[in-house]
Protein backbone atom coordinates (compact mmCIF):
# COMPACT_ATOMS: atom_id res chain seq x y z
CA UNK A 1 0.00 0.00 0.00
CA UNK A 2 1.43 3.32 -1.00
CA UNK A 3 0.89 6.63 -2.69
CA UNK A 4 2.82 7.73 -5.80
CA UNK A 5 4.90 10.83 -5.39
CA UNK A 6 6.20 12.99 -8.20
CA UNK A 7 9.67 14.54 -7.76
CA UNK A 8 10.59 17.34 -10.15
CA UNK A 9 13.95 19.06 -10.57
CA UNK A 10 13.43 22.83 -10.60
CA UNK A 11 16.24 25.17 -11.55
CA UNK A 12 16.61 28.22 -9.38
CA UNK A 13 15.84 30.75 -12.08
CA UNK A 14 13.08 33.20 -12.78
CA UNK A 15 9.94 31.30 -13.72
CA UNK A 16 11.42 27.87 -12.98
CA UNK A 17 8.57 26.82 -10.71
CA UNK A 18 5.98 28.61 -12.85
CA UNK A 19 6.84 26.37 -15.81
CA UNK A 20 5.95 23.31 -13.78
CA UNK A 21 2.76 24.65 -12.25
CA UNK A 22 1.54 26.04 -15.56
CA UNK A 23 2.05 22.73 -17.35
CA UNK A 24 0.08 20.89 -14.67
CA UNK A 25 -2.68 23.50 -14.56
CA UNK A 26 -3.15 23.38 -18.33
CA UNK A 27 -3.69 19.64 -18.21
CA UNK A 28 -5.99 19.97 -15.20
CA UNK A 29 -3.78 17.97 -12.88
CA UNK A 30 -4.77 18.61 -9.29
CA UNK A 31 -2.03 18.99 -6.71
CA UNK A 32 -3.03 17.67 -3.35
CA UNK A 33 0.18 17.94 -1.42
CA UNK A 34 3.47 19.65 -2.10
CA UNK A 35 6.83 20.09 -0.51
CA UNK A 36 9.91 21.81 -1.87
CA UNK A 37 13.45 21.24 -0.73
CA UNK A 38 15.85 23.84 -1.98
CA UNK A 39 19.50 24.74 -2.20
CA UNK A 40 20.80 27.98 -3.67
CA UNK A 41 20.98 26.43 -7.15
CA UNK A 42 17.98 24.22 -7.54
CA UNK A 43 15.03 22.75 -5.76
CA UNK A 44 13.35 19.39 -5.76
CA UNK A 45 9.60 19.73 -5.82
CA UNK A 46 7.72 16.77 -4.38
CA UNK A 47 4.03 16.44 -5.07
CA UNK A 48 1.08 14.16 -4.59
CA UNK A 49 -1.21 14.67 -7.59
CA UNK A 50 -4.38 13.03 -8.81
CA UNK A 51 -2.90 11.51 -12.02
CA UNK A 52 0.79 10.97 -11.21
CA UNK A 53 1.82 9.00 -14.30
CA UNK A 54 0.17 11.44 -16.68
CA UNK A 55 1.71 14.37 -14.81
CA UNK A 56 5.17 12.78 -15.15
CA UNK A 57 4.74 12.45 -18.92
CA UNK A 58 3.57 16.04 -19.27
CA UNK A 59 6.60 17.33 -17.41
CA UNK A 60 9.05 15.06 -19.23
CA UNK A 61 7.76 16.44 -22.50
CA UNK A 62 8.90 19.84 -21.23
CA UNK A 63 12.43 18.47 -20.65
CA UNK A 64 12.01 18.36 -16.89
CA UNK A 65 13.84 15.72 -14.86
CA UNK A 66 11.01 13.81 -13.19
CA UNK A 67 10.90 10.74 -10.96
CA UNK A 68 7.95 8.74 -9.64
CA UNK A 69 8.39 6.97 -6.32
CA UNK A 70 6.14 5.17 -3.89
CA UNK A 71 5.86 6.82 -0.53
CA UNK A 72 4.03 5.98 2.65
CA UNK A 73 1.00 8.17 3.43
CA UNK A 74 -0.91 7.81 6.67
CA UNK A 75 -3.88 9.49 8.25
CA UNK A 76 -3.05 11.56 11.34
CA UNK A 77 -5.55 12.17 14.10
CA UNK A 78 -6.04 15.91 14.37
CA UNK A 79 -5.14 16.38 18.05
CA UNK A 80 -2.02 17.04 20.17
CA UNK A 81 0.34 14.09 20.09
CA UNK A 82 -1.06 12.74 16.85
CA UNK A 83 2.22 13.02 14.99
CA UNK A 84 4.33 12.17 18.00
CA UNK A 85 2.81 8.70 18.28
CA UNK A 86 3.78 7.88 14.69
CA UNK A 87 7.33 9.22 14.96
CA UNK A 88 7.87 7.45 18.29
CA UNK A 89 6.73 4.15 16.78
CA UNK A 90 9.14 4.48 13.84
CA UNK A 91 11.98 5.57 16.11
CA UNK A 92 11.49 2.58 18.40
CA UNK A 93 11.95 0.28 15.41
CA UNK A 94 15.03 2.21 14.25
CA UNK A 95 13.37 3.34 11.03
CA UNK A 96 15.01 6.54 9.82
CA UNK A 97 12.91 9.18 8.08
CA UNK A 98 14.54 10.76 5.04
CA UNK A 99 11.93 13.45 4.69
CA UNK A 100 8.26 13.99 5.50
CA UNK A 101 5.56 16.51 4.86
CA UNK A 102 1.99 17.04 5.94
CA UNK A 103 -1.11 17.97 4.00
CA UNK A 104 -4.78 18.48 4.57
CA UNK A 105 -6.69 15.28 4.13
CA UNK A 106 -9.87 15.28 2.05
CA UNK A 107 -11.46 13.34 4.90
CA UNK A 108 -12.92 15.94 7.23
CA UNK A 109 -11.22 16.47 10.55
CA UNK A 110 -8.08 14.55 9.66
CA UNK A 111 -4.55 15.41 8.58
CA UNK A 112 -2.28 13.33 6.35
CA UNK A 113 1.44 12.77 6.54
CA UNK A 114 3.83 11.53 3.85
CA UNK A 115 6.90 9.64 5.04
CA UNK A 116 9.91 8.75 2.89
CA UNK A 117 11.70 5.88 4.61
CA UNK A 118 14.13 3.19 3.45
CA UNK A 119 11.88 0.22 4.25
CA UNK A 120 8.38 1.30 3.34
CA UNK A 121 6.76 -2.10 3.97
CA UNK A 122 8.15 -2.36 7.46
CA UNK A 123 7.37 1.25 8.35
CA UNK A 124 3.79 0.79 7.10
CA UNK A 125 3.34 -2.21 9.31
CA UNK A 126 4.82 -0.46 12.36
CA UNK A 127 2.45 2.47 11.89
CA UNK A 128 -0.59 0.27 11.36
CA UNK A 129 0.27 -1.62 14.54
CA UNK A 130 0.40 1.73 16.31
CA UNK A 131 -3.10 2.48 15.06
CA UNK A 132 -2.36 4.69 12.04
CA UNK A 133 -4.32 4.10 8.85
CA UNK A 134 -2.34 3.87 5.59
CA UNK A 135 -3.69 5.61 2.51
CA UNK A 136 -3.57 4.74 -1.17
CA UNK A 137 -3.94 7.22 -4.02
CA UNK A 138 -7.63 6.44 -4.50
CA UNK A 139 -8.38 7.35 -0.85
CA UNK A 140 -7.18 10.81 -1.62
CA UNK A 141 -9.38 11.41 -4.64
CA UNK A 142 -12.55 9.46 -4.41
CA UNK A 143 -14.79 11.54 -2.27
CA UNK B 1 41.13 -4.49 -45.78
CA UNK B 2 43.23 -1.69 -47.20
CA UNK B 3 45.67 -0.47 -44.56
CA UNK B 4 47.53 2.31 -46.34
CA UNK B 5 46.57 4.70 -49.09
CA UNK B 6 50.15 5.44 -50.18
CA UNK B 7 52.16 2.71 -48.49
CA UNK B 8 55.58 3.60 -49.96
CA UNK B 9 55.35 7.13 -48.64
CA UNK B 10 53.58 6.39 -45.38
CA UNK B 11 56.11 3.74 -44.34
CA UNK B 12 59.22 5.34 -45.87
CA UNK B 13 62.30 4.86 -43.64
CA UNK B 14 62.85 8.00 -41.55
CA UNK B 15 66.30 8.67 -43.01
CA UNK B 16 64.87 8.80 -46.52
CA UNK B 17 61.88 10.82 -45.32
CA UNK B 18 64.13 13.40 -43.67
CA UNK B 19 66.30 13.66 -46.78
CA UNK B 20 63.14 14.26 -48.79
CA UNK B 21 61.97 16.88 -46.29
CA UNK B 22 65.29 18.74 -46.44
CA UNK B 23 65.22 18.83 -50.20
CA UNK B 24 61.57 19.98 -50.21
CA UNK B 25 62.16 22.55 -47.45
CA UNK B 26 64.93 24.22 -49.47
CA UNK B 27 62.72 24.24 -52.52
CA UNK B 28 59.77 25.64 -50.51
CA UNK B 29 61.85 28.49 -49.07
CA UNK B 30 63.20 29.35 -52.51
CA UNK B 31 59.68 29.18 -53.95
CA UNK B 32 58.27 31.50 -51.27
CA UNK B 33 61.22 33.86 -51.74
CA UNK B 34 60.73 34.15 -55.46
CA UNK B 35 56.94 34.21 -55.56
CA UNK B 36 55.75 36.40 -52.67
CA UNK B 37 57.00 39.81 -51.61
CA UNK B 38 55.80 39.06 -48.07
CA UNK B 39 58.21 36.14 -47.64
CA UNK B 40 61.02 37.76 -49.60
CA UNK B 41 61.09 40.72 -47.20
CA UNK B 42 60.86 38.49 -44.15
CA UNK B 43 63.53 36.07 -45.34
CA UNK B 44 65.92 38.86 -46.36
CA UNK B 45 65.46 40.56 -43.02
CA UNK B 46 66.21 37.31 -41.18
CA UNK B 47 69.30 36.70 -43.32
CA UNK B 48 67.93 33.44 -44.71
CA UNK B 49 67.50 34.75 -48.24
CA UNK B 50 66.32 32.17 -50.75
CA UNK B 51 67.26 29.31 -48.40
CA UNK B 52 70.24 28.08 -50.40
CA UNK B 53 72.33 28.01 -47.22
CA UNK B 54 69.95 25.61 -45.46
CA UNK B 55 72.08 22.52 -44.77
CA UNK B 56 69.96 20.56 -42.28
CA UNK B 57 66.33 20.43 -41.16
CA UNK B 58 67.10 22.22 -37.89
CA UNK B 59 68.21 25.26 -39.92
CA UNK B 60 64.48 25.94 -40.20
CA UNK B 61 64.88 27.73 -36.87
CA UNK B 62 66.33 30.75 -38.70
CA UNK B 63 63.13 31.27 -40.68
CA UNK B 64 60.67 33.74 -39.10
CA UNK B 65 57.27 32.51 -37.91
CA UNK B 66 54.07 33.21 -39.82
CA UNK B 67 50.97 33.95 -37.73
CA UNK B 68 47.24 34.26 -38.16
CA UNK B 69 47.72 38.03 -38.01
CA UNK B 70 49.92 37.83 -41.11
CA UNK B 71 47.00 36.17 -42.91
CA UNK B 72 44.65 38.91 -41.67
CA UNK B 73 47.03 41.74 -42.52
CA UNK B 74 47.42 40.39 -46.05
CA UNK B 75 43.76 39.49 -46.47
CA UNK B 76 42.63 38.18 -48.83
CA UNK B 77 45.36 37.26 -51.34
CA UNK B 78 48.59 38.86 -50.09
CA UNK B 79 50.22 35.50 -49.33
CA UNK B 80 49.25 33.98 -52.65
CA UNK B 81 52.21 32.72 -54.71
CA UNK B 82 50.54 32.18 -58.10
CA UNK B 83 48.48 34.30 -60.48
CA UNK B 84 44.72 33.91 -59.89
CA UNK B 85 44.46 32.22 -63.27
CA UNK B 86 46.12 29.14 -61.77
CA UNK B 87 43.86 29.07 -58.75
CA UNK B 88 40.98 26.63 -59.11
CA UNK B 89 39.42 26.92 -55.63
CA UNK B 90 39.18 29.36 -52.75
CA UNK B 91 38.28 28.35 -49.21
CA UNK B 92 38.11 30.40 -46.04
CA UNK B 93 38.05 29.75 -42.32
CA UNK B 94 34.81 30.02 -40.38
CA UNK B 95 36.03 33.32 -39.00
CA UNK B 96 35.19 32.32 -35.41
CA UNK B 97 37.86 34.70 -34.16
CA UNK B 98 37.55 37.63 -36.56
CA UNK B 99 38.06 38.11 -40.30
CA UNK B 100 38.18 34.80 -42.15
CA UNK B 101 41.54 33.49 -43.30
CA UNK B 102 41.68 32.58 -46.94
CA UNK B 103 43.26 29.58 -48.62
CA UNK B 104 43.75 29.23 -52.37
CA UNK B 105 44.37 25.99 -54.26
CA UNK B 106 45.90 25.17 -57.59
CA UNK B 107 44.94 21.92 -59.29
CA UNK B 108 48.09 20.31 -57.89
CA UNK B 109 47.20 21.55 -54.38
CA UNK B 110 43.77 19.92 -54.62
CA UNK B 111 45.34 16.68 -55.77
CA UNK B 112 47.81 16.53 -52.88
CA UNK B 113 45.15 17.62 -50.40
CA UNK B 114 42.84 14.80 -51.42
CA UNK B 115 45.78 12.36 -51.11
CA UNK B 116 46.36 13.53 -47.54
CA UNK B 117 42.66 13.20 -46.66
CA UNK B 118 42.53 9.77 -48.32
CA UNK B 119 45.45 8.63 -46.15
CA UNK B 120 43.62 9.74 -43.00
CA UNK B 121 40.37 8.14 -44.10
CA UNK B 122 41.99 4.82 -45.03
CA UNK B 123 43.86 4.81 -41.71
CA UNK B 124 40.45 5.37 -40.07
CA UNK B 125 39.07 2.27 -41.81
CA UNK B 126 37.28 3.69 -44.87
CA UNK B 127 37.25 1.46 -47.97
CA UNK B 128 35.78 1.76 -51.46
CA UNK B 129 32.76 -0.20 -50.15
CA UNK B 130 31.77 2.49 -47.66
CA UNK B 131 28.88 4.92 -47.99
CA UNK B 132 29.95 8.03 -46.14
CA UNK B 133 27.65 10.85 -45.09
CA UNK B 134 29.41 14.18 -44.76
CA UNK B 135 27.56 16.11 -42.08
CA UNK B 136 30.01 18.99 -41.98
CA UNK B 137 28.58 22.27 -43.18
CA UNK B 138 29.50 22.72 -46.86
CA UNK B 139 30.55 26.11 -48.14
CA UNK B 140 33.79 28.00 -47.64
CA UNK B 141 34.79 25.69 -44.79
CA UNK B 142 37.59 23.30 -45.83
CA UNK B 143 36.28 20.32 -43.85
CA UNK B 144 33.35 19.24 -46.00
CA UNK B 145 34.91 19.51 -49.46
CA UNK B 146 38.26 18.29 -48.15
CA UNK B 147 36.76 15.05 -46.90
CA UNK B 148 34.49 14.89 -49.94
CA UNK B 149 37.34 14.77 -52.45
CA UNK B 150 39.56 12.57 -50.27
CA UNK B 151 36.80 9.99 -49.84
CA UNK B 152 35.96 10.02 -53.54
CA UNK B 153 39.62 9.39 -54.26
CA UNK B 154 39.43 6.18 -52.22
CA UNK B 155 36.32 5.23 -54.17
CA UNK B 156 33.92 5.50 -51.26
CA UNK B 157 30.36 6.65 -51.95
CA UNK B 158 29.94 10.20 -50.70
CA UNK B 159 26.67 11.77 -49.51
CA UNK B 160 27.11 15.54 -49.25
CA UNK B 161 24.48 15.91 -46.52
CA UNK B 162 25.90 19.08 -44.93
CA UNK B 163 24.97 19.81 -41.32
CA UNK B 164 21.57 20.41 -39.77
CA UNK B 165 18.15 18.83 -40.17
CA UNK B 166 18.81 15.95 -37.82
CA UNK B 167 15.68 14.01 -38.80
CA UNK B 168 16.81 13.97 -42.42
CA UNK B 169 20.35 13.01 -41.43
CA UNK B 170 18.96 9.98 -39.60
CA UNK B 171 16.61 9.14 -42.44
CA UNK B 172 19.56 9.03 -44.84
CA UNK B 173 21.52 6.88 -42.38
CA UNK B 174 18.74 4.33 -42.54
CA UNK B 175 17.51 4.63 -46.13
CA UNK B 176 20.90 4.92 -47.86
CA UNK B 177 22.61 2.29 -45.71
CA UNK B 178 25.23 4.80 -44.55
CA UNK B 179 28.32 3.12 -43.07
CA UNK B 180 30.48 6.13 -42.30
CA UNK B 181 29.89 9.52 -40.73
CA UNK B 182 31.97 12.67 -41.14
CA UNK B 183 31.08 15.37 -38.59
CA UNK B 184 32.43 17.49 -35.77
CA UNK B 185 32.64 15.49 -32.53
CA UNK B 186 29.95 17.67 -30.94
CA UNK B 187 27.54 17.15 -33.83
CA UNK B 188 28.30 13.41 -33.89
CA UNK B 189 27.45 13.28 -30.20
CA UNK B 190 24.23 15.17 -30.82
CA UNK B 191 23.31 12.84 -33.69
CA UNK B 192 24.13 9.82 -31.56
CA UNK B 193 21.67 10.98 -28.89
CA UNK B 194 19.05 11.68 -31.55
CA UNK B 195 19.52 8.18 -33.00
CA UNK B 196 18.95 6.66 -29.58
CA UNK B 197 15.80 8.72 -29.11
CA UNK B 198 14.40 8.18 -32.61
CA UNK B 199 13.36 4.72 -31.45
CA UNK B 200 14.45 2.65 -34.46
CA UNK B 201 16.33 -0.54 -33.56
CA UNK B 202 20.08 -0.20 -34.05
CA UNK B 203 19.77 -2.90 -36.74
CA UNK B 204 18.12 -0.21 -38.91
CA UNK B 205 21.53 1.47 -39.09
CA UNK B 206 24.63 0.17 -40.85
CA UNK B 207 26.99 2.78 -39.41
CA UNK B 208 30.41 1.36 -38.62
CA UNK B 209 32.85 4.25 -38.54
CA UNK B 210 33.21 7.96 -37.97
CA UNK B 211 35.89 10.33 -39.24
CA UNK B 212 35.53 13.26 -36.89
CA UNK B 213 37.38 16.54 -36.94
CA UNK B 214 37.47 20.33 -37.01
CA UNK B 215 37.47 20.59 -33.22
CA UNK B 216 39.27 18.65 -30.47
CA UNK B 217 37.73 15.34 -29.41
CA UNK B 218 38.69 13.96 -26.00
CA UNK B 219 39.05 10.16 -25.66
CA UNK B 220 36.05 10.23 -23.31
CA UNK B 221 33.87 11.98 -25.88
CA UNK B 222 35.08 9.58 -28.55
CA UNK B 223 34.18 6.59 -26.35
CA UNK B 224 30.71 7.97 -25.79
CA UNK B 225 30.08 8.49 -29.52
CA UNK B 226 31.42 5.02 -30.28
CA UNK B 227 29.18 3.47 -27.66
CA UNK B 228 26.03 5.35 -28.67
CA UNK B 229 26.36 4.63 -32.39
CA UNK B 230 28.30 1.36 -32.26
CA UNK B 231 30.99 2.80 -34.54
CA UNK B 232 34.79 3.15 -34.62
CA UNK B 233 35.90 6.76 -34.49
CA UNK B 234 39.13 8.26 -35.76
CA UNK B 235 40.32 11.79 -35.30
CA UNK B 236 42.20 13.99 -37.72
CA UNK B 237 43.84 17.37 -37.73
CA UNK B 238 44.07 20.30 -40.06
CA UNK B 239 43.27 23.97 -40.51
CA UNK B 240 42.45 26.41 -43.28
CA UNK B 241 45.86 28.09 -43.18
CA UNK B 242 47.52 24.74 -43.88
CA UNK B 243 44.97 23.76 -46.52
CA UNK B 244 42.34 22.03 -44.38
CA UNK B 245 41.94 18.51 -42.99
CA UNK B 246 44.48 15.79 -43.72
CA UNK B 247 47.52 17.40 -42.11
CA UNK B 248 47.55 14.56 -39.55
CA UNK B 249 45.27 11.68 -38.62
CA UNK B 250 44.77 8.68 -36.34
CA UNK B 251 46.05 5.26 -37.35
CA UNK B 252 44.43 2.07 -35.97
CA UNK B 253 46.72 2.29 -32.90
CA UNK B 254 45.16 5.64 -32.01
CA UNK B 255 48.25 6.65 -30.09
CA UNK B 256 48.74 9.98 -31.79
CA UNK B 257 47.92 11.34 -35.23
CA UNK B 258 50.47 10.78 -38.02
CA UNK B 259 51.49 13.87 -39.95
CA UNK B 260 51.67 13.70 -43.72
CA UNK B 261 55.33 14.50 -43.22
CA UNK B 262 56.23 14.51 -46.90
CA UNK B 263 53.93 17.54 -47.26
CA UNK B 264 54.06 19.15 -43.81
CA UNK B 265 57.06 19.72 -41.55
CA UNK B 266 56.02 19.98 -37.89
CA UNK B 267 57.86 21.56 -34.96
CA UNK B 268 56.96 22.28 -31.33
CA UNK B 269 57.84 25.58 -29.71
CA UNK B 270 57.43 27.25 -26.35
CA UNK B 271 54.51 29.63 -27.09
CA UNK B 272 55.75 32.54 -24.97
CA UNK B 273 59.45 32.53 -25.90
CA UNK B 274 59.35 30.93 -29.35
CA UNK B 275 62.12 28.50 -28.29
CA UNK B 276 62.15 25.16 -30.14
CA UNK B 277 61.21 22.20 -27.92
CA UNK B 278 62.28 18.58 -28.18
CA UNK B 279 60.47 15.32 -28.87
CA UNK B 280 57.67 14.63 -26.39
CA UNK B 281 57.59 18.14 -24.94
CA UNK B 282 54.24 19.96 -24.87
CA UNK B 283 54.12 23.25 -26.70
CA UNK B 284 52.64 25.09 -29.66
CA UNK B 285 52.59 23.26 -32.97
CA UNK B 286 54.33 25.06 -35.84
CA UNK B 287 53.94 23.71 -39.37
CA UNK B 288 55.73 24.44 -42.65
CA UNK B 289 54.04 23.34 -45.86
CA UNK B 290 56.45 21.52 -48.17
CA UNK B 291 54.29 21.02 -51.25
CA UNK B 292 51.79 23.87 -51.42
CA UNK B 293 51.80 25.93 -54.57
CA UNK B 294 48.90 28.39 -54.28
CA UNK B 295 49.52 29.64 -50.76
CA UNK B 296 52.59 28.08 -49.16
CA UNK B 297 53.25 28.79 -45.48
CA UNK B 298 56.56 28.86 -43.66
CA UNK B 299 56.53 28.03 -39.94
CA UNK B 300 52.88 28.69 -39.30
CA UNK B 301 52.02 29.09 -35.61
CA UNK B 302 48.90 26.97 -35.23
CA UNK B 303 48.16 28.00 -31.60
CA UNK B 304 47.39 24.34 -30.90
CA UNK B 305 49.08 22.83 -27.87
CA UNK B 306 50.42 19.33 -28.44
CA UNK B 307 53.60 17.23 -28.48
CA UNK B 308 55.31 15.23 -31.23
CA UNK B 309 56.90 11.79 -31.18
CA UNK B 310 59.12 10.23 -33.85
CA UNK B 311 58.99 6.77 -32.23
CA UNK B 312 58.19 4.01 -34.74
CA UNK B 313 54.47 3.21 -34.62
CA UNK B 314 53.27 -0.44 -34.49
CA UNK B 315 51.00 0.34 -37.45
CA UNK B 316 54.03 0.56 -39.71
CA UNK B 317 53.81 4.28 -40.49
CA UNK B 318 57.09 6.11 -40.03
CA UNK B 319 55.68 9.62 -40.06
CA UNK B 320 55.78 11.60 -36.80
CA UNK B 321 52.75 11.57 -34.54
CA UNK B 322 51.15 14.44 -32.63
CA UNK B 323 49.26 13.81 -29.41
CA UNK B 324 45.65 14.92 -29.15
CA UNK B 325 45.67 18.69 -28.86
CA UNK B 326 45.41 19.77 -25.24
CA UNK B 327 43.65 22.91 -26.44
CA UNK B 328 44.39 26.08 -28.33
CA UNK B 329 46.35 28.95 -26.92
CA UNK B 330 43.19 30.87 -28.01
CA UNK B 331 40.73 28.68 -26.08
CA UNK B 332 42.88 28.58 -23.03
CA UNK B 333 41.14 30.30 -20.19
CA UNK B 334 43.21 31.91 -17.50
CA UNK B 335 41.13 31.73 -14.35
CA UNK B 336 42.67 33.04 -11.16
CA UNK B 337 46.02 32.73 -12.93
CA UNK B 338 45.49 29.03 -13.65
CA UNK B 339 45.60 27.82 -17.27
CA UNK B 340 42.40 25.94 -18.02
CA UNK B 341 41.57 24.13 -21.25
CA UNK B 342 37.90 23.25 -21.86
CA UNK B 343 39.04 19.77 -22.92
CA UNK B 344 40.26 19.10 -19.36
CA UNK B 345 36.81 19.87 -18.01
CA UNK B 346 35.19 17.79 -20.72
CA UNK B 347 37.26 14.73 -19.79
CA UNK B 348 35.92 14.92 -16.22
CA UNK B 349 32.30 15.48 -17.24
CA UNK B 350 32.05 12.81 -19.91
CA UNK B 351 33.19 10.07 -17.54
CA UNK B 352 30.57 10.97 -14.94
CA UNK B 353 27.32 9.01 -14.68
CA UNK B 354 23.89 10.65 -14.25
CA UNK B 355 24.76 13.77 -16.26
CA UNK B 356 24.61 14.48 -19.97
CA UNK B 357 27.69 15.05 -22.16
CA UNK B 358 26.86 18.67 -22.96
CA UNK B 359 28.17 21.46 -20.81
CA UNK B 360 28.67 25.19 -20.57
CA UNK B 361 31.46 27.05 -18.83
CA UNK B 362 30.67 30.45 -17.37
CA UNK B 363 33.54 32.63 -16.21
CA UNK B 364 32.73 35.69 -14.14
CA UNK B 365 34.64 38.27 -12.18
CA UNK B 366 33.30 39.16 -8.79
CA UNK B 367 35.12 41.50 -6.41
CA UNK B 368 38.17 41.26 -8.68
CA UNK B 369 38.21 37.49 -8.35
CA UNK B 370 37.51 35.09 -11.20
CA UNK B 371 34.93 32.40 -10.72
CA UNK B 372 34.23 29.38 -12.90
CA UNK B 373 30.81 27.84 -13.13
CA UNK B 374 30.35 24.51 -14.88
CA UNK B 375 26.78 23.88 -15.98
CA UNK B 376 25.76 20.28 -16.69
CA UNK B 377 22.47 18.57 -17.41
CA UNK B 378 21.02 16.15 -14.88
CA UNK B 379 19.75 13.22 -16.93
CA UNK B 380 19.10 10.55 -14.34
CA UNK B 381 15.89 11.62 -12.58
CA UNK B 382 16.09 8.70 -10.16
CA UNK B 383 18.54 10.76 -8.17
CA UNK B 384 15.73 13.18 -7.30
CA UNK B 385 14.38 10.79 -4.74
CA UNK B 386 17.54 10.97 -2.68
CA UNK B 387 18.83 14.38 -1.94
CA UNK B 388 22.17 13.10 -0.78
CA UNK B 389 22.80 11.44 -4.15
CA UNK B 390 22.25 14.74 -5.91
CA UNK B 391 24.58 16.41 -3.46
CA UNK B 392 27.12 13.61 -3.83
CA UNK B 393 27.01 14.04 -7.63
CA UNK B 394 27.68 17.75 -7.32
CA UNK B 395 30.38 17.31 -4.71
CA UNK B 396 32.05 14.51 -6.69
CA UNK B 397 32.18 16.68 -9.82
CA UNK B 398 33.49 19.60 -7.84
CA UNK B 399 36.24 17.49 -6.25
CA UNK B 400 37.32 15.89 -9.52
CA UNK B 401 37.36 19.23 -11.32
CA UNK B 402 39.47 20.59 -8.51
CA UNK B 403 42.01 17.80 -8.77
CA UNK B 404 42.22 18.07 -12.57
CA UNK B 405 42.23 21.86 -12.83
CA UNK B 406 43.68 22.83 -9.47
CA UNK B 407 40.84 25.29 -9.16
CA UNK B 408 37.51 25.61 -7.38
CA UNK B 409 34.60 25.44 -9.79
CA UNK B 410 30.95 25.80 -8.96
CA UNK B 411 28.95 22.92 -10.42
CA UNK B 412 25.39 23.75 -11.41
CA UNK B 413 22.89 21.10 -12.38
CA UNK B 414 20.36 22.15 -14.99
CA UNK B 415 17.36 20.48 -16.61
CA UNK B 416 17.93 17.91 -19.35
CA UNK B 417 18.24 19.23 -22.94
CA UNK B 418 18.39 22.87 -21.95
CA UNK B 419 22.05 23.55 -22.82
CA UNK B 420 22.71 24.54 -26.39
CA UNK B 421 23.55 21.79 -28.91
CA UNK B 422 26.01 22.59 -31.69
CA UNK B 423 25.99 21.46 -35.29
CA UNK B 424 29.37 22.94 -36.17
CA UNK B 425 32.12 24.02 -33.86
CA UNK B 426 30.90 24.06 -30.28
CA UNK B 427 30.95 27.32 -28.35
CA UNK B 428 30.74 26.25 -24.76
CA UNK B 429 32.48 29.11 -23.02
CA UNK B 430 30.68 32.16 -21.74
CA UNK B 431 33.27 34.63 -20.50
CA UNK B 432 31.49 37.45 -18.70
CA UNK B 433 34.59 39.01 -17.19
CA UNK B 434 34.49 42.07 -19.43
CA UNK B 435 30.91 42.77 -18.51
CA UNK B 436 29.72 44.87 -15.58
CA UNK B 437 29.52 42.90 -12.35
CA UNK B 438 26.24 41.40 -11.35
CA UNK B 439 24.93 42.76 -8.07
Amino acid sequence: MSVQQLSVFVENKQGGLAEVTRALAQEKINILALSIADTTDYGVLRMIVDRPEEAAEILKAQNAAVALTDVLAVKMPNHPGGLDGAVQALSKENIGIEYMYAFVCPLPGEACMVFRVEDREKAGKVLEDAGYLQLVTSDLYER
Amino acid sequence: MQVFFQKDIETMPRKELEALQLQKLKAAVAYCYHHTSFYRERLDKAGVGDGSRIKQLSDIQYIPYTTKDDFRDHYPFGLMAVPMKEVVRIHASSGTTGKPTVGVYTREDLDIWSDCVARVAVAGGVTAEDIVQISFGYGLFTGALGLHYGLEKIGATVIPASSGNTEKQMMMFRDFGVTGLVATPSYALYLSEAVKEAGYPMSAYKLRLGILGSEPCTPEMRDQIEENLGIYVSDNYGMTELGGPGVAGDCPMRQGMHFAEDHFLPEIIQPETGERLGEGEMGELVVTTLSKVGMPVLRYRTKDITSITYEPCPCGRTHARMSKTAGRTDDMLIIKGVNVFPTQIESVLIGTPHIGPHYQLVVRRKNYRDTLEVRVELINADLLDHYRELEALQRGLHDRLKSVLGLEAKVTLVQPKTLERFQGKAKRILDLRDQPEEE
